[in-house]
């Protein structure tokens, strides 16, 4: 008898939406659900990094792109929590050899020369960090351009940053106009009541996930898909 | 040991965008119809605008056995292997990947059925490429035109027509072939965007129009028109303005009481008693495996899994796999080439973050044998899209042209001035099946059961580089007459797994090149039909849906016409 592969969708019924009017960065720390307080800080710094906050505006950091990673690693990205765990030890690992320092308390400049040579695999005892740069940016752009529902874009920073005016059940004539700018509309997708009771699923009970195979996890999200959806209509 | 089921007259194999067409003319000609369908039931509340699963998670909204056999794919027999993709590019559900689809509800031209004639007489028969196993289809556009008009008006297709029974409307593409009649919507509005764009092309002498889609423009059939909210791609519609089969033909065929729906059918052989006749299939639901006895059975499953259940039905008289002692499954395999983009930055802001990629306009001078190619190194050409689409994740990860690094404090100014600056268009190009570009199976990668996963062995040829070549020129010509600052050409790439597969199970009067006949029936299999575009021996230079849609139809009707002949 074949192994039974076919699990029901699974509903979390306790689930509540998100808080999205949830000041981000004001309150204390919030609470991890996959990594480590020791990961999480080099993430934070990471992310910081690539998204930074700066004269344009709030980055990774105000959007809370690490919490979004933290709680899809538990989730729908859980088949590279290995890879994090890796990456991250490697990363703080090259800092501290190369600069003096852990990741998160080099100077700015610093954590740009470590996360440079990184990216080049120039990072001496990572190999392949190349590929771990990438998809952490990929992760991160997700996390600060996401739908708030999960864990991401708070505050809708993401979107305001690149003047994605949000999401509309329905768009006029008038708003697709060249010249129109509609206004924000700060919503999640699940906040309209169409769609909040069919919510995915946010982390440990992702039924896509449930269903990927091992041999499916060989790859990463970051690149193939993305450019497909570009290049490859239906 | 299997549980065996009712007999049944017909069983369709997959309820997407072929099988859930073929499935109405079945049960409206009174026959019983099982459809076995991997995925589940969804509905409108199913597609929140939610850009994070729709594009990058695979649709875990439905059972998605697709994503456990991901095919292979290799460029040659000698070439190491390319990485595998995550996610499979088509998805289980009933209505399959029409709900997700971008919806474009093109007719093949008139050349495309006539490649090797017409490019004979034309050129002379040195321009047909080195090595290509292109065929003329069996029959010619004239053939099917009934069967595209019959699924554009049961789906719902919007759109303007150039030629109505030989009189050419500039309004709509004055290169496409004789219509009976026109569309049974008008075509979906511009955007700011696209229209800008129409502007250009004319300035250029070209004839842009608008494109067909199955996508409401206005109400029809009981369904709402599109509200142009953005989150097509790959979206399933939460109005029902798109015309998936299972808002559409699904529907019909279940009322008439014909069709019975199996969801999360997981099928694994289709079955040959000693006759060397079809005896029904067998599949998998909830950890049973039931055996559905059937007189016809037709395989709807995509290129892929038609070619993969084929090959692993071996029985003793078709010991290479069903229908494949002539050994023609999986040949004359390729995939449509949609690579080789181009994409242009502007200089002010295009307001398209809504709209979808089906609200776009089209340029066919380019396209077929439009032009002429005698001074030219290639055969065919490529379709121009331009559409209104945009996400902020996807528009996130957009290129900075040279301009900016790919992250840090620099980047986030140029993406902050420069997200809705940008458009990539959608270029599709004639591409052509090939003596050395195959599917079979996988040697080493299974699926959980065990089943060995489709392999691609193919890549593109000089043909397919230099329309690319050639395209991006005139599309980068474009751009620039519309105000573009800045372009840049991708890469070609290479013939991996698709949304657009064609060939596998080629449909033509010679047994020894083909699999089914011109009607959609094995050469060597009477009650065998195959539906979808692994049928087809052309790709044309646009999307394929429609016409596998009309060609589905097509062999229902002839299968209630010759149910005698074919079920002996």
């Amino acid at each position: 008898m074949p192994p039974r592969i076919f699990l029901p969708l699974v509903s979390p019924a306790g689930d509540s939406l998100p808080s999205l009017a949830q000041a981000p960065g004001g309150s204390a720390a919030s609470t991890l659900e996959t990594l480590t307080a020791a990961e999480a800080e080099v993430l934070g710094a990471v992310t910081a990094r690539l998204i930074p906050t700066d004269s344009n505006g709030p980055g990774a950091t105000e959007a809370r792109a690490a919490e979004y990673i933290d709680r899809a690693l538990g989730g729908a990205l859980a088949s590279f929590r290995d890879t994090y765990r890796a990456g991250l030890a490697a990363l703080d690992r090259y800092a501290q050899s190369a600069r003096g320092s852990s990741f998160a308390r080099l100077s700015a400049a610093d954590q740009d020369g470590i996360l440079t040579d990184v990216e080049r695999n120039a990072a001496n005892g990572f190999p392949q960090s190349s590929a771990f740069f990438n998809l952490v940016l990929a992760h991160t752009i997700q996390g600060t351009f996401c739908d708030p529902y999960y864990g991401g874009n708070a505050n809708f920073v993401g979107w305001d940053l690149v003047g994605y005016p949000g999401v509309r059940l329905a768009v006029t004539s008038d708003e697709q106009k060249l010249n129109a700018r509609p206004a924000p509309t700060h919503m999640s997708a699940y906040e309209y009541r169409m769609f909040s009771g069919r919510r995915p699923a946010r982390a440990a009970l992702d039924a896509g996930d449930a269903h990927a195979p091992a041999v499916v996890r060989q790859e990463t999200d970051t690149g193939a898909f993305v450019s497909r959806g570009d290049r490859d209509g239906d | 040991m299997a549980t065996e089921l009712k007999k049944t007259d017909v069983v369709i194999i997959g309820l997407g965008a072929v099988g859930g067409v073929a499935a109405l003319p079945l049960a409206q000609a009174g026959l019983n119809v099982v459809g076995l369908e991997a995925g589940n039931w969804l509905r409108a509340e199913d597609f929140a605008p939610d850009e994070l699963r729709n594009n990058y998670r695979g649709w875990p909204q439905s059972v998605q056995k697709a994503n456990l056999e991901i095919p292979t794919h290799r460029p040659n027999a000698s070439a190491p292997y390319s990485p595998r993709l995550a996610i499979h590019p088509m998805m289980n559900a009933v209505g399959g990947t029409s709900l997700h689809y971008w919806a474009q509800s093109w007719r093949l031209s008139p050349w495309d059925f006539k490649v090797v004639s017409e490019t004979r007489r034309r050129y002379g028969a040195s321009r047909i490429p080195k090595g290509s196993t292109v065929e003329d289809w069996p029959f010619g556009l004239e053939e099917l035109e009934p069967y595209y008009d019959r699924v554009e008006r049961e789906l719902g297709v919007s759109g303007k027509a150039g030629n109505i029974k030989g009189r050419i409307d500039r309004g709509g593409n004055i290169f496409e072939g004789v219509r009976a009649r026109e569309y049974p919507m008008p075509p979906l509005r511009g955007s700011g965007f696209t229209e800008m764009m129409a502007d250009a092309a004319r300035g250029l002498g070209w004839h842009p129009f608008p494109g067909p889609a199955a996508i409401n423009s206005r109400s029809y059939d009981n369904r709402t028109g599109c509200v142009y909210h953005g989150f097509c791609a790959r979206g399933g519609c939460h109005v029902n303005a798109k015309g998936s089969t299972a808002v559409t033909t699904i529907p019909k065929a279940v009322n008439t009481k014909r069709l019975s729906v199996v969801t999360e059918a997981h099928v694994i052989r289709i079955d040959v008693n000693d006759g060397g006749r079809l005896s029904g299939v067998s599949y998998l639901k909830g950890g049973t495996e039931y055996f559905q006895p059937a007189d016809v059975v037709l395989l709807a499953s995509y290129t892929y899994e038609n070619v993969r259940l084929l090959l692993l039905s071996k029985s003793k008289g078709f010991p290479n796999g069903l229908s494949n002692n002539h050994r023609q499954v999986g040949r004359h395999y390729f995939s449509h080439n949609t690579g080789g983009a181009v994409t242009a930055l502007f200089p002010r802001s295009l307001n398209s973050w809504y709209g979808l990629p089906a609200q776009g306009v089209a340029v066919d001078n380019w396209a077929d044998d439009n032009f002429d190619h005698s001074a030219l190194n290639f055969i065919g050409g490529g379709n121009l899209w331009i559409y209104s689409d945009r996400r902020p994740i996807a528009a996130a990860g957009m290129s900075t042209f040279g301009r900016a690094p790919q992250w840090g404090s620099a980047w986030k100014a140029f993406i902050k001035e420069n997200a809705d600056r940008a458009n990539t268009a959608y270029l599709q190009k004639t591409t052509l099946p090939y003596e050395d570009n195959y599917l079979d199976l996988d040697p080493a990668v299974t699926d959980p059961l065990g089943y060995p996963v489709c392999r691609i062995t193919a890549d593109f040829k000089d043909n397919d580089k230099a329309i690319t070549v050639f395209v991006q020129d005139r599309m980068s010509e474009w751009y620039r007459a519309a105000g573009a600052i800045a372009t840049e050409k991708g890469p070609v790439g290479t013939m991996g797994p698709s949304t657009h597969a064609y060939g596998g199970t080629r449909m033509g009067d010679n047994p020894d090149t083909n699999v089914v006949n011109k009607w959609g029936f094995s050469h060597e299999v009477p009650n065998l039909g195959i539906l979808g575009a692994s049928v087809m021996g052309t790709s044309g230079a646009r999307n394929p849906t429609l016409t596998a849609q009309a060609l589905a139809w097509r062999t229902a009707e002839y299968l209630t016409k010759s149910w005698k002949a074919i079920t002996g």
